[in-house]
């Protein structure tokens, strides 16, 4: 009986069966708290992002599409978001925000080498592919920042909007907002991180979990800009 | 990284190891009783703001119904008070009559029935009756219960703005919210209302948090999830409630904002003030509804479920009998807690929905009454050929279960919408959910003070001012709100009806509902009296489990110190219902099997394999 008991207990990751794993004294998923409390708090964020995207959907299916041409129609993306900071007017639809999405898809590429240096406790490491995880979120919030400039310049305010329903400027101002506002935080927080790194406060720790959970964070953000991207650019 | 992972709870547990030597430091009274992030500090900082605000949201009650009861009281001796919201004649102001109603109806669901209960006894109960030093993370703890403290001052603040407290009422629709023009609350009162519900979904958030990832990864060894008390089943449901349907309030909060403040239309559509239209178009005021609702709704089973816990709990240490059916019960919470996201369009069947979508939501809203008769049921049972003990935490928890079944009954009618047609906005909603959800909440958190109390302040609290509060409390409840049934017809919160000549005859009724509701204020004062008189004086507690219970929280030293356990955390061997087994009057958890052969010191405990 003592055997078995030793058995059981040397496969110890691998071999417990679910009750076992679920009987206490252990973290039952194999995740820390602080990682599941990212979990948690990343699921509780998507009904908020959810809250504001139906919001979208209900009042963007109360207006009449751009087709119907009426003043209070739902715009055409094509005609609202076609000028970059380099071309001025030439009409290059999507083009500008193309290149935002890429460079916030690439800044997650690089968050998760980060994360993989930082399994192999390659401090050097994780700080170079933070630095580039670091620039894309500026380099994403600074593109945000000139795109809501030209269309507040265009006349699209919350309260406004020359290319059709006013609707359409009030929830793109909000929600793109929302979500520039959680990759602004997500640009500290891995600043703060980078810091922590380069005065080795986890190497000193032991493990680099912090880097995981603030990529758990960073690709949350790059995945809601999906859905804000679906819903104000193609559809 | 398997290696990783295997390391990391070893560390937690030496860490867990040498705790109770660090807190042998004497602690400055700042970081022991106000930013403490001791979990049982955390728990008694939530109750007693809970109770001041329950406090006021009572009087507040008292001066609505002062109104309601006696229209031509003289309450000018008020005035240092009240100043401009009395009249010529001191009587209240219509405008003031629906601060009123708003705040108190926000205070109660949210600060005391959210925060009092969930923050109390989640925070007391789940590390203790789980066998963890503390929560997972006492800094987020902390903060959980400043962000709630700092919500509460932005709504006290809002009393102070000279336009007055927020009065949309606690559902805060637009257009009432969402133009400042509208009203005088709806000025920067509604503003700081909004302000300060965003403060405190934070502070449920930050909560949740903590209470779910306790209850998952800081259970004792052998506390399986099977083996949990019934009150952290329910805490954990509550809490992943909360972190799911929070938001959409969140969302609303910040989209209401931007009308008032911006402009915008998100929620309003061809208004017209005085005549003359206003340049909103394009929203939708249903479009709140939904999302307030998707909040709303489960919020009432953040509310109840808490006590549901409490109660099982208690009925089931003062009958000496293992609570009936255990699953059950947690499969009923967790029916309650998936059904809960689908019912939320009940309370807007008069609002131009759908008929078909209303008939869907007519059967979800239906069918939350199986789990709910269920657990009714199981109660019932553990109490039958009990021997029974009539302390006043039981009573309370009996207390709970008579006015759940009354205040369930007639949630059966709201559920229907062609009788919802009828009953929406009468005083048969006031009574279904201040008895359901309202008092029946209220009775759980007193059964969780009175049971819990000693392991709180070790001291008891006192008996008999806990009969004479449970006697004159149930039997106002039932005054107070039975007779409201009866009122067909009459509209809620209208601060007079005089302009229907058939509520005429409910005037004496009225009278007789505000006195007891007078009366019964008076008897939570006495319970404030009981409590905070027992902290200091009441009898101390001699034996280290007063009430003969199974569950762990009653293993730990008389008063716990930071880490709740003087040595090792105690093992779990059994369920927490095993009363009356065995020849035995209970058997605690920790008391394993006969011939039971401690494990082996596990591998992953060994100091090598910390370095991975």
């Amino acid at each position: 009986m003592a055997d078995s008991a030793m058995t059981a207990h040397h496969d110890h990751a691998l071999e417990q069966s679910t009750e076992e794993l679920w009987s206490g004294g252990q973290e039952p998923v194999k995740a820390s708290y602080g990682k599941l409390m990212m979990w948690y708090f990343l699921i509780s964020d998507t009904f908020t992002f959810a809250g504001f995207l139906i919001a979208y959907a209900a009042i963007r299916f109360a207006h009449p599409t751009h087709s119907a041409g009426a003043w209070n129609s739902w715009p055409d993306p094509n005609e609202v978001f076609s000028a970059t900071p380099v071309t001025g007017h030439a009409n290059l639809p999507l083009i500008f925000v193309t290149f935002m999405t890429f460079t916030l898809i690439v800044s997650s590429v690089t968050m998760v080498r980060a994360v993989q240096e930082g399994t192999r406790m390659n401090r050097k490491g994780v700080m170079f592919w933070m630095v580039w995880t670091i620039l894309g979120g500026l380099v994403f919030v600074g593109s945000q920042a000139w795109e809501w400039q030209h269309l507040i310049h265009e006349g699209m305010t919350p309260t406004g909007n020359p290319f059709g329903a006013a609707a359409f400027g009030a929830l793109f101002f909000i929600i793109t907002g929302f979500h520039g506002a959680h990759v602004s935080v997500g640009v500290v927080i891995n600043s703060i991180v980078l810091f922590q790194t380069w005065i080795g406060t986890y190497d000193r720790r032991g493990h680099y979990e912090m880097i995981e959970k603030v990529g758990l964070y960073w690709h949350f953000v790059d995945l809601v800009w999906v859905y804000v991207f679906m819903a104000f650019y193609l559809l | 990284m398997a290696n990783a992972a295997i390391s990391k709870p070893a560390s937690h547990v030496h860490a867990e190891d040498h705790h109770h030597e660090e807190h042998h430091h004497e602690q400055g009274f700042i970081s022991k009783y106000i930013f403490s992030t001791d979990h049982k500090t955390i728990a008694k900082q939530f109750l007693i703001t809970g109770i001041i605000w329950a406090i006021l949201g009572g009087a507040l009650s008292v001066l609505f119904r002062i109104q309601l009861g006696y229209p031509d009281a003289d309450l000018t001796w008020m005035k240092p008070i009240l100043g401009r919201w009395l009249d010529e004649g001191g009587h209240i102001l219509p405008e003031f009559y629906n601060a009123l109603i708003t705040m108190h109806g926000t205070i109660l669901v949210f600060f005391v029935l959210t925060a009092g209960l969930s923050g109390t006894f989640s925070n007391l109960l789940i590390p203790l009756q789980l066998g963890a030093r503390d929560m997972a993370s006492g800094f987020i703890n902390m903060l959980s219960y400043w962000f709630f403290f700092l919500s509460g001052a932005v709504m006290l603040a809002s009393f102070f703005v000279p336009t007055g407290a927020a009065s949309g009422g606690w559902t805060m629709y637009p257009p009432l919210s969402a133009l400042a023009q509208s009203n005088e609350g709806s000025g920067f009162g509604t503003d700081l209302w909004i302000t300060s519900i965003a403060l405190f979904i934070v502070s449920v958030l930050l909560g949740g948090l903590n209470y779910v990832t306790t209850v998952i990864n800081l259970r004792t060894k052998g506390m399986s999830i099977f083996r949990m008390p019934l009150t952290i089943w329910a805490f954990l449901f509550t809490a992943i409630i909360a972190l799911l349907s929070f938001p959409a309030l969140l969302a609303a909060g910040v989209l209401l904002l931007f009308d008032r403040g911006m402009g915008t239309s998100f929620f309003l559509s061809e208004i017209y003030t005085g005549g003359e239209a206003l340049a909103n178009a394009g929203g939708s005021p249903i479009l709140y509804q939904h999302l307030f609702w998707f909040l709303g709704h489960p919020e009432v089973y953040i509310i109840i479920l808490p006590a549901m816990g409490i109660v099982s709990e208690v009925l089931s240490v003062n009958s000496r009998k293992p609570v009936f059916g255990y699953k059950a019960m947690i499969y009923s919470i967790f029916a309650i807690t998936v059904l809960s996201f689908l019912v939320w369009a009940h309370h807007m069947f008069v609002t131009g929905l759908n008929p078909f979508l209303g008939s869907i939501f007519v059967i979800f809203t239906l069918l939350i009454a199986i789990p709910s008769a269920i657990k009714v049921f199981n109660w019932i049972v553990t109490l039958y050929k009990g021997n029974i003990r009539f302390t006043p935490a039981m009573l309370f928890a009996i207390g709970f279960v008579a006015l759940f079944i009354v205040g369930g009954l007639t949630g059966i009618f709201l559920g229907n919408s062609a009788l919802d047609i009828d009953l929406h906005d009468t005083y048969f909603v006031v009574a279904h959910f201040h008895l359901v959800m309202g008092v029946a909440a209220f009775f759980g958190t007193f059964a969780g003070v009175y049971h819990w109390f000693p392991k709180m302040y070790g001291r008891y609290l006192n008996r008999t001012l806990g009969y004479i509060h449970f006697w004159i409390t149930i039997v106002a409840a039932y005054l107070i709100f039975f007779p409201m049934h009866f009122m067909i017809g009459l509209p809620r919160r209208y601060p007079s009806h005089e302009n229907f000549q058939f509520a005429d005859m409910f005037g004496e009724l009225n009278s007789f509902i505000s006195l007891v509701a007078i009366i019964s204020f008076a008897a939570q004062l006495l319970f404030v009296f009981n409590f905070f008189y027992s902290i200091f004086r009441g009898r101390k507690v001699r034996e280290l489990n007063p009430w003969g219970a199974t569950t762990l929280e009653w293993t730990t030293p008389i008063h716990p110190q930071h880490g709740n356990w003087p040595g090792e955390i105690p093992h779990v061997h059994r369920w927490p219902y095993d009363y009356g087994v065995n020849g035995r009057e209970f058997i605690p958890q920790d008391e394993p099997e006969p011939g039971f052969v401690p494990e082996p010191e596990p591998v992953h405990r060994d100091p090598q394999n910390d370095q991975v």
